[in-house]
């Protein structure tokens, strides 16, 4: 406990936090409290300023696994009600800044970081927030479809069990929302007792959105969501995808260029732990301003 | 320099004599593989030559009689009974809960988390009777005796009982359910906390409602396959507990009880008419026997029908 308090009175005064000190488990929490309306970025070649209001945004967001840096100073803002992808070649960091709005990344030993990461007005890092009610608001999909071996049924209302709600007509209502929303009620709701382990990899990785969806989230990560499906299966998971973004903040990462152009409003290129370029979707895709973003959309690398 | 380099690698000849050495390897490892299957039929098959007569219901159901020469084995069986149930009851949360701990707690390289392991792996290495002495001397001796000065009673706690040998015993098998509860956890995905914790389960939630569930197979073979050594094991309890022969069953934790294993030792050692006593000393390693298949067979069972339901096949 001591030494947490310690960590973090050394770490306050901000600019310097990058030394690696030792203490990797404990997360970094230099709380300067900013209005997220100052996150927008406003460097040259960023994306246009933006009228919506903030769902998500980092401020000179830095992630180290031990000694290795593997977010550099991030700045990224994503509107609501929008679909952003994040692309960049494997281990570019795109998993783990996504990672870092759920603050998925504390289960990890040795990780922490410097700078700010906001869900709309909560500063997600701040001492004060609390993990488990972040992760009801930002809501995730991870690559491998991962049903819980349970009736499907059960899965959809794991969260809100564990949210402490009995009442039968009420699990079963928000069910059928749930898995209506995530197109699949058609196809399961004769058989809701049976195991999820028996629908197919499409169905399976719908029914994780279902479950996600059953948390009434603000925002949903979804990290190669269909990168283990076939190209059915993942056109519907497209499809749900563009449904969804009127109700809900999207972020994909994807290191399919194609789905990200088919789904996406606005795109972030990663390189290497950096945010290389993050624009509208069209304009990044056909007329990238770096160099680096270029030569990857055009296939030189990665 | 390096023309010669290649002129001196021979040609690749096929050497027959290994071939031969390999044959033979896989004769003799074939053979001692037999051996044991050997074994296990000549052991089981004496005693059941040699019990199945004995074994009757009067056998199973009444005490021993005539200075253990004649009459059954109930009170042991039931002893027996109540022994391993008392150990499970201390064993399992604390097996469980340690099991827990490392694996989803510690932080897997700390001081503390070492200690713990190499304490573990320790405690599973410690010869059976020193278990024995260890619960001699500080269940009885040390707990029961201080015990029974704090409450101000005569001797009640601080004599060998039923609840000591189940507490040394617990200790015994305390590494055997550690370790298959571990492995159980360990063979949860991380995909599966993952998934969870996502969705707001909070870690003691997703303990309890993800992962348990998940290991509730390996901890049920740990629990079943400590049961079955429980059972058996003598050294453990013959100072802690087991009685030579009661007239009466235990009906409190502070009575002496009889117990199988400790019976067989007892008809083995310690009898007055070696000749009478041979078939009561069949019979009963054969209920031992028997007992103790009966429960591994129960844990494959019970494994099988819980793995096939995680699995959706039901």
């Amino acid at each position: 406990m001591k030494e947490t308090v310690v960590e973090r009175e050394s770490s306050l005064p901000g600019p310097d936090t990058g030394k690696d000190d030792g203490h990797g488990e404990t997360p970094v929490n230099p709380s300067r409290v900013t209005a997220p309306r100052a996150l927008v970025p406003e460097r040259p070649g960023g994306a246009p300023r933006e009228t919506r209001p903030v769902a998500l945004a980092t401020r000179e967001y830095s992630l180290f696994y031990g000694a290795q840096q593997a977010l550099k100073a991030i700045d990224i803002s994503v509107p609501t009600n929008s679909i952003t992808a994040i692309i960049g070649p494997s281990g570019c960091g795109k998993s783990t800044l996504l990672r870092s709005f759920n603050r998925m990344n504390d289960l990890i030993p040795g990780v922490r970081t410097t700078g700010q990461v906001h869900v709309s007005e909560l500063d997600v890092f701040a001492p004060a927030t609390d993990v488990v009610d972040l992760r009801r608001r930002v809501g995730m999909v991870f690559q491998r479809p991962n049903p819980f071996p349970k009736t499907i049924f059960e899965n959809v209302v794991f969260g809100l069990r564990m949210l402490g709600v009995r009442d039968l007509p009420e699990l079963e209502a928000r069910a059928e929302t749930s898995l209506r929303r995530a197109s699949l009620w058609d196809e399961v709701k004769d058989r809701l007792q049976r195991s999820a382990l028996q629908l197919s990899g499409g169905q399976q990785q719908r029914l994780c959105i279902a479950r996600c969806l059953a948390m009434e989230p603000e925002v949903i990560l979804m990290d190669e969501p269909a990168s283990a499906l076939d190209p059915t299966a993942t056109a519907r998971i497209e499809e749900l995808i563009l449904d969804l973004k009127t109700r809900y903040t999207i972020v994909v990462v994807t290191h399919n260029m194609q789905q990200a152009a088919r789904v996406s409003d606005r795109t972030a290129f990663m390189l290497s732990g950096s945010l290389i370029e993050y624009d509208e979707t069209a304009r990044l895709f056909t007329n990238p301003q770096e160099k680096l973003t270029e030569d990857y959309i055009t296939g030189r690398f990665g | 320099m390096s023309a010669p380099i290649f002129a001196a690698i021979a040609p690749l000849r096929r050497v027959r004599r290994t071939d031969v050495l390999g044959s033979l390897f896989s004769g003799v490892s074939g053979l001692a593989a037999l051996f044991v299957v050997l074994m296990v039929l000549v052991i089981m098959g004496n005693i059941f030559y040699f019990g199945w007569r004995t074994v009757t219901w009067e056998f199973l159901s009444q005490s021993p009689r005539a200075g253990m020469t004649a009459g059954g084995i109930f009170p042991a069986i039931f002893g027996t009974a109540a022994l391993v149930i008392l150990m499970v009851v201390v064993l399992i949360p604390f097996g469980v809960g340690a099991a827990i701990y490392l694996n989803e707690y510690a932080r897997p390289d700390s001081w503390f988390t070492r200690v713990v392991r190499f304490s573990v792996n320790n405690l599973a290495g410690v010869p059976s009777i020193v278990y024995g002495l260890f619960g001699l001397g500080f269940f009885v001796q040390f707990l029961g005796r201080h015990m029974d000065h704090a409450m101000g009673l005569d001797v009640v706690w601080g004599q060998p009982a039923l609840v000591w040998a189940a507490l040394t015993l617990a200790l015994l098998n305390l590494p055997t359910v550690i370790v298959t509860t571990e492995e159980a956890l360990r063979t949860v995905p991380g995909e599966m906390r993952e998934a969870s914790m996502g969705l707001g389960a909070t870690r003691w939630q997703t303990i309890r409602h993800v992962l348990l569930p998940q290991a509730m197979p390996g901890i049920l073979t740990g629990a079943i396959l400590s049961v079955a050594r429980g059972a058996g094991e003598v050294a453990p309890i013959m100072f802690t507990g087991a009685a030579y022969f009661l007239p009466y069953l235990p009906t409190s934790p502070t009575d002496q009880f009889m117990e199988l294993g400790y019976h067989v030792f007892v008809l083995a050692t310690q009898s007055p008419d070696v000749d009478a006593t041979r078939p009561l000393l069949y019979g009963t390693v054969m209920v031992l026997l028997l007992l103790t298949f009966a429960l591994n067979l129960a844990a494959i069972v019970l494994r099988s029908r819980l793995r096939a339901r995680l699995a959706g096949r039901t």
